[in-house]
This record gives C-alpha cells, sequence and structure tokens, in this order.
C-alpha cells in the first residue's frame, strides 16, 4: 500500500549497501527508536497506564530487551555461523560474575568498563571452549558445548574467588552509575539497557553484512566449500565464539546488574541455555530482528497467557493459570514451528514482502 | 483461509474491546500478595504451603470479617520457585490495592536474596518465617526483613544439640564424624559457616556433600557417604531432593535414625514417598509440627465448612500447611499490632513493617489465637528480627510425625558474634548505616 519502493532508485553503492535500503524501513525504524528513548519515558512520567507504575518497566522491558541482546549474542553463533552452542547461559553467567568480580576488585571502574570487561572475559571463555568446534561439528559441537555449560556451572558454585567467598555463593550487584548518572529508578534502567541493546543490535547488523559476517554465512552454509573459496575455518569459528560469548556475557551481566540485582548460580543454569536457544529458533535463525521477536515470544507469551483470565475477570487459580501458560506455550511452539520453521522473522519479512507487492501480493 | 483470518480477527478484536469494559473495580481492603508454586519439582511441598496461606487469610475474612474489620484482599502469584519469575510476581502485585502490599512472603530463600535488594525500596516488608539470610535476622542493617521464628543458623545450632545429646553430651562430639547433605544453593549452604564453627568448638569432624538443584541424582553422595561411615547426616534439603536421600539412605544401609534433616526437610512430601523406608527418620521441626489445635476447628467450621477452603480438610493439619498457617498469621497479627498505632484502616507497607517489628505474642494472645502448642512465644525487636530461637526433633513412625524432644534454645554466644559479623560485613558491602536500635520506639 503506502510501503513501496516504487520509484526508489538507488544511484550510489553506498545506498545500496546502507542498512535499510528502503526509506519506509529508516523510517520505521527512526519511529520504533523514538518511541522507545522518548515517548515510553513521557508516557511514564505523564502516568498513562500501563507505562505509569514499574512493573511494565522492571519486571517485562527491561527483562525483554536483555534477553533479546542475549538472543543476538547466542544468533551470531548458531544463525549465522551454524555452530550449534547449549553453553549460552554459562557464558551469560561469565559475564554476570566477572562484572561482580571486576566491581569487587576493582572498586571505582565505571560502570561501562565493567561491562566491557564482563563481555571480554566472556569472549576468552567461549574461546577456549570453542576450540573443539575446529573438529566436531553438529550434535557433538552441541554435547561440547554442554559440557562448558555443566564445567562453568560447577565453577561458579564451587569456586569460592568468583563470589567472593560468599557464604551462600549468592552474591549482589552494586549501585548503578554512569558517568554521574545514577541509574535508580526502573525507567532509568529501562533508558540503559535500551540503549546498550540498540548498540549491540546495530553493531551485530553491521557485522553481519560485513567480512566478517560472511565468513560466518559461508561456514555455516558449507565449510568445505568456504574453506575452497579461501576462508580459514579457524578464524571464522573462533571470532564467532569470541563475538557471541561477547554479547552473552554483556547481556549476562545486564541480567545480573540491571534485572536480578542479587543472583545465585542457578540464574545461568542449562534452563536459561534452552532458553535462549528456543528464543533464537522460534524468533528466526540467522535474523537480528528476529531476536527481538524471538523474546518477546518466550517473556511476554506466558504473561499474556496468565493475564488474559485475570483481565477478564474469569476466576481461575494461580495453579491453574501456570499449567495453562505452560500448555498454551508449548502449543506455540509447535504450531511455530510447523507452519513457519524458519521463525517469526520470517513472518515478518512475508509480511513485508506482500505489503511491498500490495494489492497483488505472491 | 480467508475467512478463518477474518473470524480470528473479529474474535480478537472482540477481546480487546472487551478488555476495558470488565476492568475490575478495585476493593477497599488491605492487599497481601501471595507468591506460591503449585508447579515444577517443588510443587508437593509449595502446594500445602500455600494452601495454609491462602485459607488462613480467608478464615480471618470469613470469621472475624477481616483484621479489625478491614477485609484481606489477597491474590496467588505462580513463581514456580524460579527467581525471576519470583521477581516479576512481585513486580505485578506489589502497588495493588489501595495501600500497596502489606508484606511479602516469597517461600523461597533464591526470591528472597533477590527481594532483599528491592524492599527497601518499595518499602514493604519482607516475612521469611524459617528461611531466607539468617543475618538479616539482625533488623539494624536489614530494616526490612523478618526471618520470624527462626533461622537456619538457629537450626544448625539445634541439630548439633540434638546429636549431641543423644551421643550423651557435648564432650562426646569429639572425634566424631559429621555430614552435611545440602542441596546445592544459597539455601542449602546457608548452615555452613555455624556448623563449621560448631565443629571447631566441639572437635567433630564436618564433610560437606552438596546435591545439584533439584536432587534426584545422589546415587554418588551416598557411595562416598558409605565409604565415610558417618555417625551422622544432617540434611538441608527442599522438595524431591528428601524422599530420594531417604531412599538412598536405604539403599546403602545408612539407618534413617541417623539422618537429622533440618525443618524444610521433615515434612509429610519428605518421607511419605520413601515409604516404609522413612521410618526411623528425624527432622528438625519450625516451632510447629503436624496437628491440629484450636484455629484448625474455626478452619473447619467457617472456611471448609462454607466450601471456601483451597485445601483439603483432611489435608489441613500437615507440617507444611500449619507452616503456611502460622507464616500467614503472624503477618496478619503485625497489621493488627500496625493498626493499634495507625488505626482501623488498610496500611501500607511502612506501617506494617513498623507493626511487626513491635509484634508480641505471649502464651495468652497464642491461645486466643488457637495457636497455643504450635510456636513458642515471640517477641520482635529493632535487634531482632527472629523473635525466638528455639526448635524441637520430631521423628517420623511411618504414619505421623512423633516429637521426640523438648525445645532446645541455640546457642546465642556462639551465634550473636557471628551475625554482628555477617550483617556488618553486609552493610559495609551496600554502604548502609545500621540504625541505632536503643533510639527506635
Amino acid at each position: 500500500m503506502f510501503y513501496r519502493e516504487a520509484g526508489h532508485f538507488h544511484d550510489r553503492y553506498r545506498e545500496d549497501m546502507a542498512i535499510f535500503p528502503i526509506r519506509e524501513d529508516r523510517i520505521g525504524i527512526r519511529v520504533l527508536l523514538a518511541i522507545a528513548f522518548v515517548a515510553v519515558p513521557l508516557l511514564h512520567v505523564a502516568g498513562v497506564p500501563p507505562f505509569a507504575g514499574d512493573y511494565l518497566f522492571s519486571a517485562v522491558l527491561v527483562p525483554l530487551l536483555i534477553l533479546s541482546v542475549a538472543g543476538i549474542g547466542l544468533n551470531l553463533l548458531v544463525g549465522y555461523c551454524g555452530q550449534i552452542s547449549l553453553g549460552a547461559g554459562a557464558f551469560m553467567g561469565v559475564g554476570a560474575y566477572a562484572a561482580y568480580d571486576v566491581s569487587v576488585h576493582l572498586p571505582g571502574m565505571p560502570l561501562i568498563a565493567t561491562f566491557l570487561l564482563a563481555g571480554a572475559a566472556s569472549a576468552v571463555i567461549g574461546l577456549v571452549f570453542g576450540m573443539p568446534s575446529l573438529r566436531i561439528k553438529g550434535l557433538y559441537l552441541a554435547v561440547a558445548t554442554l559440557a562448558a555449560q555443566f564445567f562453568l556451572d560447577w565453577a561458579f558454585l564451587r569456586v569460592g574467588w568468583i563470589t567472593n567467598y560468599s557464604p551462600s555463593g549468592s552474591v549482589t550487584a552494586p549501585a548503578l552509575a554512569v558517568a554521574g548518572w545514577q541509574v535508580d529508578t526502573p525507567v532509568e534502567r529501562y533508558l540503559l539497557v535500551l540503549a546498550i541493546a540498540a548498540l549491540v543490535a546495530l553493531g551485530a547488523s553491521n557485522l553481519v553484512r560485513g567480512n566478517l559476517g560472511r565468513q560466518w554465512m559461508a561456514i555455516r552454509d558449507m565449510d568445505i566449500a568456504a574453506e575452497i573459496i579461501g576462508i580459514r575455518p579457524v578464524q571464522a569459528k573462533l571470532t564467532a565464539f569470541a563475538v557471541s560469548s561477547f554479547i552473552l556475557g554483556l547481556a549476562g551481566a545486564l541480567w545480573a546488574f540491571v534485572n536480578l540485582r542479587s543472583w545465585e548460580p542457578y540464574a545461568f543454569s542449562i534452563d536459561r541455555s534452552f532458553q535462549l536457544l528456543f528464543l533464537v529458533i522460534i524468533g528466526g535463525l540467522g535474523s537480528i530482528i528476529g531476536c527481538f521477536l524471538g523474546a518477546a515470544f518466550i517473556w511476554l507469551l506466558p504473561l499474556a497467557v496468565e493475564g488474559v483470565p485475570r483481565w477478564l475477570s474469569i476466576p481461575i487459580s494461580a495453579d491453574a493459570a501456570s499449567n495453562l501458560t505452560l500448555g498454551v506455550f508449548g502449543a506455540l511452539i509447535l504450531l511455530t514451528l510447523i507452519f513457519e520453521p524458519h521463525g517469526l522473522a520470517r513472518i515478518w519479512a512475508v509480511a513485508k514482502h506482500k505489503l511491498r507487492r500490495w494489492p497483488f501480493p505472491y | 483461509m480467508k475467512t478463518h483470518m477474518v473470524k480470528l480477527g473479529a474474535l480478537l478484536a472482540a477481546v480487546a474491546l472487551a478488555l476495558p469494559a470488565v476492568a475490575h473495580s478495585e476493593e477497599n481492603g488491605q492487599f497481601i500478595p501471595v507468591l506460591s508454586y503449585r508447579t515444577g519439582p517443588f510443587a508437593p511441598n509449595g502446594i500445602p504451603w500455600a494452601n495454609g496461606i491462602v485459607d488462613y487469610f480467608e478464615l480471618i475474612n470469613q470469621r472475624d470479617g477481616g483484621i479489625n474489620g478491614v477485609k484481606i484482599i489477597y491474590e496467588e502469584c505462580e513463581t514456580g520457585y524460579a527467581t525471576d519469575r519470583g521477581v516479576e510476581c512481585y513486580e505485578r502485585l506489589k502497588n495493588k490495592g489501595p495501600t500497596g502490599a502489606a508484606f511479602v512472603n516469597p517461600l523461597s530463600t533464591g526470591i528472597t536474596f533477590a527481594l532483599t535488594e528491592k524492599a527497601p525500596v518499595d518499602k514493604i516488608p519482607l516475612i521469611t518465617a524459617g528461611f531466607g539470610r539468617s543475618e538479616s535476622k539482625d533488623g539494624s542493617v536489614f530494616t526490612w526483613n523478618f526471618p520470624l521464628i527462626g533461622t537456619y543458623w538457629t537450626a544448625a545450632d539445634v541439630a548439633v544439640q540434638h546429636i549431641a545429646k543423644e551421643l550423651g553430651g557435648p564432650d562426646k562430639l569429639k572425634g566424631r564424624k559429621i555430614i552435611l547433605l545440602y542441596h546445592d544453593s544459597p539455601f542449602g549452604k546457608e548452615p555452613i559457616l555455624v556448623l563449621e564453627a560448631l565443629a571447631k568448638k566441639y572437635g567433630f569432624q564436618l564433610t560437606l556433600i552438596p546435591v545439584a538443584n533439584p536432587g534426584v541424582e545422589q546415587k554418588s553422595q551416598w557411595l562416598q557417604i558409605r565409604q565415610l561411615r558417618p555417625d551422622y547426616v544432617v540434611m538441608w534439603g527442599w522438595g524431591v531432593m528428601n524422599p530420594t536421600a531417604i531412599q538412598e539412605a536405604a539403599n546403602v544401609n545408612f539407618p534413617r535414625e541417623k539422618m537429622i534433616g533440618f525443618w524444610f526437610a521433615g515434612a509429610e512430601p519428605d518421607v511419605i514417598p520413601a515409604g516404609t523406608q522413612a521410618i526411623g527418620y528425624k527432622a528438625l521441626m519450625l516451632q510447629h509440627g503436624a496437628g491440629r489445635a484450636r484455629v484448625h476447628d474455626d478452619l473447619d467450621k467457617y472456611v471448609y465448612g462454607r466450601g471456601l477452603g483451597k485445601s483439603n480438610p483432611t489435608d489441613s493439619s500437615g507440617v507444611l500447611f500449619n507452616r503456611g498457617m502460622v507464616g500467614a498469621m503472624l503477618g496478619v497479627e503485625g497489621i493488627r499490632t500496625a493498626m493499634a498505632k495507625f488505626g482501623n484502616k488498610p496500611l501500607t507497607g511502612e506501617e506494617v513493617r513498623w507493626g511487626i517489628e513491635h509484634l508480641t505474642l505471649d502464651e495468652e494472645r497464642l491461645k486466643e489465637l488457637g495457636f497455643d502448642g504450635m510456636i513458642s512465644p515471640i517477641k520482635i525487636t529493632c535487634s531482632d528480627h527472629e523473635g525466638t530461637h528455639t526448635s524441637r526433633v520430631q521423628q517420623w513412625d511411618g504414619k505421623q510425625w512423633k516429637v521426640i524432644s523438648d525445645w532446645y534454645t541455640a546457642d546465642e554466644t556462639l551465634l550473636k558474634p557471628m551475625l554482628k559479623d555477617a550483617a556488618g560485613r553486609y552493610a559495609k558491602e551496600k554502604g548502609i548505616t545500621p540504625r541505632d536500635c536503643g533510639k527506635e520506639s
């Protein structure tokens, strides 16, 4: 309808290679960012429900954005480079504990630097556990990353230094401050996470369009062919592990510092790894926007399923609602995968495609 | 296909339009959120616990028309024992009702740790009767935490006292081997500090053996226990870990009489699945045990008699049901104490916090409430958010729990300095200036 690019001609390579070559997309993303950065906080200040209280920010938007960031991290590895990983939760954990240790042992370190160091620590660990990918593939690699998950879980529980010898093994995050800005209220936390998520999404989408991303995708599609055309598998796979772990570590530090504030190793258990893997599969492998859609599916759908009977004032006990949630959630995962195995990102792409060819979509 | 889409769209539109129409009208009353878990691996324990809480609130509403006439409005939220879900529940419910949440009882040590950071900001007291962080007993640092009627440290000390008594005196502990079999989480690690201090004091050998969550896999742990041949196994388990441990103990022929669970390993769901193998197994009591008190008659009359209960009336005297009821009662009495100062109206979390901090229940008051014999008298003060430091030991005879000991009182000379130390460390880490309890009124 209005979404057509007839008459848009790119007469420079720069325009053709832009992240958003279609003007409507550029406008759309700007509007979206303006809503997220400006309108949402303003609506909160104005006290318009549901933006009024803390709930939307601390229980919905902040976890949603952090999961999206983690999804991007995992998607770079699984979706773009084709290396299956079951250790995503543990790499988030590395980030969380590294950030904690930096804040404990190096007090006065700026928050952003802490987060970057957390990502770097996770990247190093990711590199180490990425080594087996040079020799093994597919399911075998999945098992090797599972070993990473178990080893790291063990380390968080057993190595006292990591938790600064906390007797119970539970640690708490320090107060958050970015260059004198005390990030106290849920809205401020939301803005911090939003800014980081936007930067990560921008960085990741540039990365996958560039040389490195193309190397990853070549390895994913056929590693022997990629090697023959001159791509070094060692370099490609290890960079994918490092970059993916870096972003996962960053997300882990955010999850711990901004969302939970106090956590135990269980927060980064194998369940988290599965959650992230489902997230990228449902959202769409090899898609950045898919990470956001997948995170929304994973995080919002249970809340919605649980919330619908409440909004409709249908009396339903908490346990029945919880079981209903599990059932509906499972069914929707199955249906999504049956009807669109390429995930929500693909549905989005098809919708876009149809709109562009309106009124005669095919 | 197309008509389907149209129908679906129409349905969605109808739902969307109906939403504002049925927006619930807010009732006047005291709102209390109930964070519970009726699903997941810990559901067998979570269900009776949650039932005890909501049935007691219903009793107060039905019998007394609320707390001093102020109706209790409660809403359950399913946490699944997961910290992130629990935090979501807390955020969802903290501002409900006319005055927000009166108090939160998270029923999970993991969620308690997370909410300890949030409660002071939102000004909502946390009641963690029998669980949570032990050092939060120090109210001068942990203003908003109330680990009422028992902390894990009290439990650890009492467990060793009982072992000493069975052996014939504390001096007999020297050279003995005691194993702590614990759930590998903050909850399971809480007693370690105290047990280590006690091991040093009495000269027994303490071995720590962790069990990974949720605790269904314990083969290697029990092989290790068989090799070590300990005199006692103290067990810090929750949920499915407990019956599994009892069965594994039977498999390696470790006498169940030498196993002492703490109070979250001492309820019916912990022993019944293990069948006859559980006979002889001992556990600490969080004040109360199973069985009926006068309050149960009221429950039968006002709640189950009117068909309003969550629980099955026959299950309403189990250990965990009673635990839920005691926790709910303590919260309700905290609110009642606060009402004496602030008036009979829905109170804010801040006012309720004052009430809980000044809560005193003597024998007479417990009798009035119908809880006599279930808990010992308690007195909460600014410096002591626990209120009582006593516990007993019970034993499973295959059909029911039998109380086999007198009241033990935890050794404050040992625990107090450790408490000061741990609370001081937390205060320093978080930059909290402890309140001066001498000046609090």
